[in-house]
């Protein structure tokens, strides 16, 4: 037992959940004092003990259903008399016919809820629709793929819904457009399940083939902080999004000074030795000065040009989160030409409309709707340089490629002298920089500092490096004023 | 006595008030209940709280392991309803820390009794300064605070950290101490070690992300919003009154609910609100027009009433 809980630390390591030491000896500690053969107990005490972020809690089921799979699904005897016999449906069509008929009676075994004589089918219907071979080096999506072919997922929704519609459903829901809905989104409950239950299956028997550790490796997926942003899938994007909500209060946090957290501020000694009087001069009655809160004001700058359609979208979730928090925040996107997009961030906005009124409404292409760096600049200079102070902060999110056109620094010069810092968000790897047509040192130059920001995780550096620089600013940089040297 | 130990039962006898120490006695011991995962499921259902398989099985290993349980979920599933059902099942007093922006050890942890301090010296000033320095500086003269009392308490209790996301990074550390030790430590006084073992139970809605420090020495439990199932059963055993049928359409309504990119989906105690609702309408099944009707019980925004009339409306 304790070599396979070594292994399956090993194996949470490696998929990036990171697991101390500590959490090791705790993880056996709990499992000294579970029913060891109670296979949902070790589950719980394993991820509540070894697990302690939601955003790991895939991994670990796809680790642990590896590592602690059980060797054979209990036979359910109770139901060996159900109606429909896997032995019957297979034997009298041939392979074809096999997908159809098992179909068939998956879809009456989800739809009556008997799960015993589902996990048979589910065996059977991997047994003789996967075509697995031994030794194979295919992940087990493959074969769930080629088994959810043969088995015409949308002709078992069809049998499903009817079967419903049979039942009448429910007596609690009136015959209308809702109750449409509850049924199809029932039924895709239950074709997630029959999914869920066949994938269980596909893998206990490729663990039987090849071992834990080469099946946990290719079932194994990146975590999500290391995700490139450009190359995001849409379902990867959206539990991306779901963190970032997170992380803006981080960073609100870190931009408010640190002495913040004091309620009040210094002692007011004129007014503590005031108030002390009524009390025979002794200063019972301490009095001190109220704080001034901080507000920090930011310029954020978005590039919302076509290639950088992923990340943008990314950048302009992580304003919409953070307009939430800050009032000081303004925000502003461009390709060509820029223009402030603070008003369409109001909160009782949903984040997919904002995205579609920023094009609509806010005029950031000019020209022709390739980025121009120089021109997108020199308009958000004229048009709000005057509103930038000592006490602003600006961020500007874009790849720096200019499609090789002319680039005037000066407007970025006089931002940089105004306002307290730039910092430059680069989605691009920084080997690209300075390639092509990107001018990142050119514009670098005149920034507090430039970040590679491709994923979640560099994000969080920057949030956490930001309170670095906060706490102490880091000496004023001699700033070529008009043609800046590369770095 | 600069770096002495303190046991809780030498505080008891001036504090007694302010740690509103009830007397357990005649109670049976905590331990026993809190012995097998299903007697805890038992106990809590008792209590009118439903739990998972999951939840009583990390409370039984927190009771077991003596480690506090970091419960993290979205807004409204039941974690601080938890915390107080396993102190009412187990018979413990609750200790309640509401955690907040600003919040500080003053408040948390303990403070010096700064003007009973004064006092003392202006009553008596001819006495020696080293001797009132020892006496000013005693278990007389400090205010406990939710944690202190929770661990100087004499008979175990459960104390609630509630919504520690709310703190700022930094306050996070005042509790490292408390949660893997089980001890306070006072400059001027020494080390408070617990009288009794609390019961933790840390509750965060996850709009930070809490340090690895603190995530290390806690069990952590994620509750998610519970299936349609469980909603059902939390539904009929919050309103006995509901028929079967309609607690049923009322779970897979907030189930698809849920699924909507909606800005606030609605949580388990919005569903029992409706449930009431309906109950008080005599409603006996839930149509779209009673729907747009009543969704504003559900959900908080406006636009999200408006995308959810919506899509309910269109069918698939």
């Amino acid at each position: 037992m304790l070599s396979l809980l070594t292994d399956f630390v090993e194996e949470l390591r490696t998929a990036g959940v990171p697991v101390s030491m500590v959490e090791t000896i705790d993880a056996t500690e709990a499992l000294a004092v579970i029913d060891l053969a109670d296979r949902s107990a070790l589950k719980t005490a394993l991820g509540a003990t070894m697990v302690k972020s939601a955003r790991h809690l895939e991994a670990f089921d796809t680790a642990f259903e590896v590592f602690f799979a059980l060797d054979r699904p209990p036979p359910p005897q109770e139901s060996q008399s159900s109606p429909v016999l896997p032995s019957e449906a297979s034997s009298e069509g041939g392979s074809a016919g096999g997908g159809a008929s098992l179909a068939e009676a998956l879809a009456a075994a989800l739809g009556s809820q008997d799960w015993g004589a589902l996990s048979r089918l589910v065996e059977q219907a991997v047994e003789e629709l996967a075509g697995m071979t031994s030794g194979r080096p295919v992940g087990g999506a493959y074969y769930l793929y080629r088994t959810l072919r043969r088995l015409d997922l949308d002709l078992m929704r069809e049998m499903l819904v009817e079967m419903m519609e049979m039942e009448g459903s429910h007596p609690g829901i009136g015959e209308d457009a809702l109750a449409e809905r509850l049924r199809s989104e029932q039924v895709d409950d239950l074709l997630e399940r029959l999914r869920r239950e066949l994938m269980a299956e596909i893998r206990r028997r490729l663990v039987a083939d090849r071992g834990r550790q080469p099946v946990a490796a290719t079932l194994r997926s990146p975590p999500l902080e290391e995700v490139d942003l450009m190359h995001a899938s849409e379902s990867q994007l959206r539990r991306i999004e779901e963190l970032i909500g997170p992380l803006t209060r981080k960073l609100a946090a870190r931009l408010a000074r640190r002495d913040l957290h004091r309620h009040r501020g210094r002692l007011d000694f004129r007014r503590t030795v005031r108030a002390s009087l009524g009390t025979g001069g002794v200063p019972l009655d301490l009095r001190f000065r109220s704080l001034r809160r901080f507000r920090p004001e930011i310029f954020l700058l978005c590039d919302v040009s076509g290639s950088m359609a992923t990340f943008a979208r990314f950048t302009l979730q992580f304003t919409y989160a953070m307009s939430a928090r800050f009032s000081g925040l303004r925000a502003f996107a461009f390709v060509d030409g820029v223009d402030e997009i603070t008003h369409l961030l109001s909160p009782g906005l949903r984040f997919g409309d904002v995205a579609q009124r920023i094009f609509a409404e806010a005029e950031v292409v000019e020209l022709d709707g390739h980025s121009d760096y120089g021109n997108a600049l020199s308009r958000f200079s004229d048009r709000y340089a005057g509103e930038l102070t000592a006490r602003s902060t600006v961020i500007i999110a874009g790849d720096a490629r200019n499609n090789y056109r002319d680039f005037d620094a000066q407007p970025l010069a006089r931002a940089a002298d105004t306002a307290e810092a730039i910092y430059w968000l680069n989605p691009e790897p920084r080997a690209y920089w300075n390639t092509g047509d990107s001018l990142m040192a050119r514009m670098g130059a005149f920034c507090a500092e430039v970040y590679e920001v491709r994923n979640l995780s560099q994000l969080e550096h920057f949030v956490e490096e930001l309170a670095d620089h906060r706490r102490r600013p880091p000496a004023r940089r001699i700033r070529p004023s008009v043609a800046p040297s590369v770095r | 006595m600069a770096d002495g130990v303190i046991g809780g039962d030498c505080f008891d006898s001036r504090r007694s008030c302010k740690l509103g120490g009830s007397s357990s006695q005649g109670k049976t011991p905590i331990l026993d209940q809190l012995e097998s995962p299903q007697k805890i499921a038992a106990a809590l259902v008792n209590q009118g709280y439903l739990a998972s398989e999951r939840i009583s099985q990390v409370v039984y290993l927190a009771g077991r392991l003596n480690k506090p349980v970091l419960a993290e979920g979205p807004a409204g599933v039941g974690k601080t309803e938890l915390a107080k059902a396993v102190a009412s099942a187990t018979g413990r007093k609750l200790v309640r820390l509401q955690c907040y922006e600003g919040l500080d050890e003053s408040k948390a942890l303990y403070e010096w009794n700064y003007r009973k301090q004064l006092l003392r010296i202006s009553a008596d000033p001819s006495s020696q300064w080293g001797q009132m320095e020892e006496d000013i500086f005693s278990e007389g003269f400090l205010l406990s605070r939710p944690l202190l009392t929770a661990i100087t308490s004499s008979d175990p209790v459960v104390l609630l950290v509630d919504e520690l996301d709310r703190v700022e990074m930094e306050t996070e550390a005042l509790l490292l101490e408390v949660l893997s030790e089980f001890q306070i430590t006072i400059p001027e006084l020494g080390t408070v070690r617990a009288g009794s073992q609390p019961l933790v139970i840390l509750t965060s809605n996850n709009t930070r992300e809490l340090s690895e420090a603190l995530r290390r020495r806690c069990l952590f439990l994620h509750i998610p919003y519970p299936s349609p199932e469980r909603e059902k059963a939390i539904l009929l055993a919050r309103c006995p009154d509901l028929p079967d049928a309609l607690a049923e359409s009322i779970a897979q309504v907030a189930r698809s609910l849920r699924g909507m990119a909606l800005k606030k989906p609605p949580s388990v105690s919005e569903t029992i609100d409706w449930a009431r609702t309906l109950l008080t309408l005599g409603v006996e099944r839930i149509d779209q027009e009673f729907f747009s009707d009543t969704a504003h019980v559900l959900l908080k925004y406006q636009a999200d009433i408006e995308l959810a009339c919506k899509e309910l409306a269109a069918g698939e």
